[in-house]
């Protein structure tokens, strides 16, 4: 196995392996989405920001009060995820008998407003975090070099992935919060307190993103723009998986994260579009989305 | 179709003179014709060719929001693309001004109906998505296709002799073409939002499901109308182009696409003056927080907030609520 199809495997494996990471951030964020969306059924247009915003959050605390990254990777999702229920208490909540679009629209204006501030603060070079020292350095698996803190990146993805997946599916709390979706009138009305269910799910969302932010923080240049880009991608991951299943955002997220990697490995002009020409293709064949119900 | 006008008189029963156009509109019109050719008498011309520019982006964007109910995330891509064959074709082609326009104006058209039939099968928040997924492919498409010039964009168009006769390159000229486009443009928009087709776009935006059971198939109105949105839009985009002189990735970036949904809400959404107010306003404050930096991205950050916040009907919008006349 030295050559495949004429591409040496370093190369490959190198491109699959960052694939997975793309793919990690990508299910963390649409799982994010998706949350937020079955319940407050708004389409979270903020996220790309909060993700940002976790990253900064991060170097500030490394920077301003020299608390590492282990550290981070808790405080910072309380903080941001904290910042996310003032809005979603302070604006957002008061949008939920409208039309879809003003909520889209007013996260749209908050994403604005934070990338904006973000960039007026630190510029848009980017900032660098270092990679932990406990995960410095790598493992030579023979076939590939796999740097510790992108397999790290990798597993705890999963990890946080699959957890929240649990606490959804096969929780009390998650029960009361997948009745709530499908009908909050009707769970209200057997004494849960919906728009603090839905509070908390906001937030929630958001320090998922938030902790997606702080595990991309060595890998990417902690950067004001970082947000806006992945944040289309990941739209566009959502709706090729549609967001009706949780199971499903996650697969989809690690799947086109090594499809947009393998793209790059034997198509490189094409890495950049590829997963919306995969959208393309899957509006054309099933328009609910791979694993979604028609909206 | 006898379902057709019979649908349409009831429509129109209680909204007397919706077929000629009403006094009220025709003066709007009038006044703001007259304020175009003897604005540039007091402002800056440059300044206020891109307000017309961008009032018939916002228009054109309106038509598929406020009376198609379709909001776009991505309309930049017609735009944009529409002002890089314009570019293009201007300068590589030698094309005149007004042809340049017009092949523009087509590919934005043929782009709107390659995307628009993709993206109406999905509704409501998942169509946004779904625009701004494929504007951003156009985006990595102008980044990396070889005549749109990568990060340099297409420079120093020719602004040329509209048709081959009149020299474009003073400033008052081309301001009295661009007047005429923009014009015309808006008054095309006015006509659809008022045409059978128009009403039963309003019937869709309203009631979907209603219309289905009425006969109509409500898919080909709202591809119909994401077409020519993207048309118009194109319109817009590719006498900008000619107008700097220059197509760039900002054309086609989603900021872009942002900004035009903001003119429209803060103008008034549905109404068919409150874009170009949406856009006078946007355009001036960029024009001012310009040396400010990322204010500007901040400001429009704020007023997206406060206007869906405060006033969703938008500052026309408001107007036409207090005088109780359609604006």
């Amino acid at each position: 196995m030295f050559e495949l199809l004429g591409i040496p495997p370093q190369a490959l494996f190198g491109q699959l392996l960052l694939g997975l990471i793309n793919g990690s951030f990508y299910a963390i964020l649409s799982l994010g989405l998706a949350i937020i969306f079955g319940l407050l059924n708004i389409i979270n247009f903020t996220h790309g920001a909060q993700y940002m915003m976790g990253a900064f959050v991060a170097w500030m605390l490394l920077n301003y009060l020299g608390i590492p990254y282990w550290g981070a990777l808790i405080v910072v999702p309380i903080i941001v995820g904290a910042t996310g229920i003032v809005l979603e208490r302070l604006l957002i909540s008061r949008l939920y008998h409208l039309d879809h679009l003003y909520g889209l629209l007013l996260t749209f204006g908050l994403a604005l407003i934070i990338t904006g501030i973000f960039r007026n603060q630190y510029g848009i070079s980017g900032l660098p975090y270092a990679i932990p020292k406990q995960l410095a350095g790598g493992q030579n698996l023979g076939f590939m070099f796999l740097p510790n803190y992108r397999g790290w990146v990798v597993v705890v993805s999963l990890v946080v992935c699959l957890a929240t997946w649990f606490a959804i599916e096969k929780t009390r709390l998650g029960g009361y919060l997948r009745a709530a979706t499908e009908n909050p009138t009707m769970v209200g009305a057997f004494g849960i307190n919906v728009p603090r269910l839905i509070t908390l799910t906001y937030g929630f969302g958001v320090a998922l993103a938030a902790f997606a932010g702080v595990l991309a923080a060595p890998i990417y240049s902690v950067n004001p723009n970082m947000g806006a880009d992945v944040i289309i991608v990941v739209f566009a991951v959502v709706v090729i998986g549609g967001m009706g299943s949780i199971l499903g955002s996650i697969l989809t997220g690690f799947g086109l994260g090594l499809v947009e990697g393998l793209t790059r490995v034997f198509y490189p002009e094409g890495s950049a579009v590829v997963i919306f020409v995969i959208m393309a293709i899957v509006l054309l064949v099933k328009p609910a989305g791979l694993f979604g119900r028609e909206a | 179709m006898a379902t057709d006008s019979e649908m349409i008189d009831v429509v129109q029963v209680d909204r007397p003179g919706a077929i000629g156009m009403p006094m009220l509109h025709k003066a709007i019109f009038i006044g703001l014709l007259l304020l175009g050719l003897v604005a540039p008498f007091m402002l800056y011309p440059i300044f206020l060719m891109k307000v017309m520019c961008f009032a018939l982006f916002a228009c054109a964007f309106n038509l598929l929001l406020g009376f198609g109910g379709l909001l776009s995330f991505g309309h930049a891509a017609y735009f944009g693309s529409a002002s890089y064959i314009s570019a293009y074709t201007a300068k590589a082609w030698g094309f005149t001004p007004e042809l340049a326009i017009l092949c523009g104006t087509g590919a934005a058209a043929i782009l709107g109906l390659a995307i628009g039939s993709l993206a109406i099968r999905r509704q409501g928040i998942y169509f946004a998505m779904v625009t701004l997924a494929f504007a951003q492919m156009v985006f990595f498409f102008s980044l990396q296709a070889p005549f749109t010039g990568g990060e340099d964009g297409i420079q120093s168009v020719p602004r040329g002799y509209l048709l081959g006769l009149i020299s474009m390159a003073p400033d008052r000229n081309l301001y009295y073409f661009v007047l005429g486009v923009v014009f015309v443009g808006l008054l095309v928009i006015y006509r659809i939002i008022h045409s059978p087709f128009g009403q039963v776009l309003k019937g869709i935006r309203d009631n979907e499901a209603r219309m289905v059971s009425l006969g109509y198939r409500t898919s080909r109105y709202k591809l119909a109308v994401f077409v020519l949105s993207a048309a118009l839009a194109g319109l817009a985009g590719a006498t900008k182009a000619i107008v700097f002189q220059l197509a760039s990735l900002t054309d086609v970036y989603w900021t872009m696409s942002g900004e035009v949904v903001l003119m429209t809400l803060l103008g008034g959404m549905g109404t068919v003056f409150g874009p170009i107010l949406g856009a006078a306003v946007i355009v001036t404050m960029q024009n001012y927080l310009a040396t400010f930096g990322d204010w500007v991205t901040i400001g429009q950050g704020i007023i997206f907030v406060v206007a869906v916040m405060l006033f969703r009907e938008g500052i026309v919008g408001v107007i036409a609520r207090i005088i109780r006349r359609p604006l």
